[in-house]
């Protein structure tokens, strides 16, 4: 099990999935730092 | 992951570093997932952006596997990732994860 508490991460939204600013808010709430954040569209 | 994503990633950890890094994917499909999970630890299996050739070995693991998202915040999950939760199957999505981290 990986704890996201002091980890650094790239986050890599997608528009039709999880987009990228709620798994921002969300690996915030369990300490992370997001180094990056960017959503995908497959359009 | 498209091109202008990857060099813009490759900028990020050539000034961060990968220690303590890792990815956090929110793609619907598996194999969105596993482009995306293969790029970042062993290069572009594409051959065509600026990671191609690049082993990052940055281990890439999906938003709703349930060892990540035990971790937020429950408002926050109810919230943001419950309804993405019933609309994707979650294990076929993360399922190429586990492997491509064990590999």
């Amino acid at each position: 099990m990986i704890e996201l508490k002091g980890k650094r991460v790239l986050v890599i939204g997608e528009r039709d999935g999880v987009n990228g600013p709620a798994i921002e808010a969300c690996v915030r709430s369990a300490g992370a730092e997001v180094l990056y954040a960017e959503t995908l569209c497959f359009v | 992951m498209d091109l202008e994503g990857q060099g813009r990633i490759k900028v990020v950890v050539e000034q961060a570093g990968t220690d303590d890094v890792i990815a956090v994917l929110g793609a619907n499909s598996p194999t969105a997932v596993e482009m995306t999970a293969l790029t970042l630890k062993t290069g572009d299996p594409s051959y065509a952006g600026p990671l191609t050739g690049v082993a990052l070995g940055i281990p890439s693991y999906h938003v709703l596997e349930p060892e990540i998202a035990d971790q937020f915040d429950p408002s926050l999950y109810e919230r943001e990732l419950a309804l993405p939760a019933l609309a994707m199957d979650v294990a076929e999505v993360v399922a190429p994860l586990k492997t491509i981290r064990d590999s």
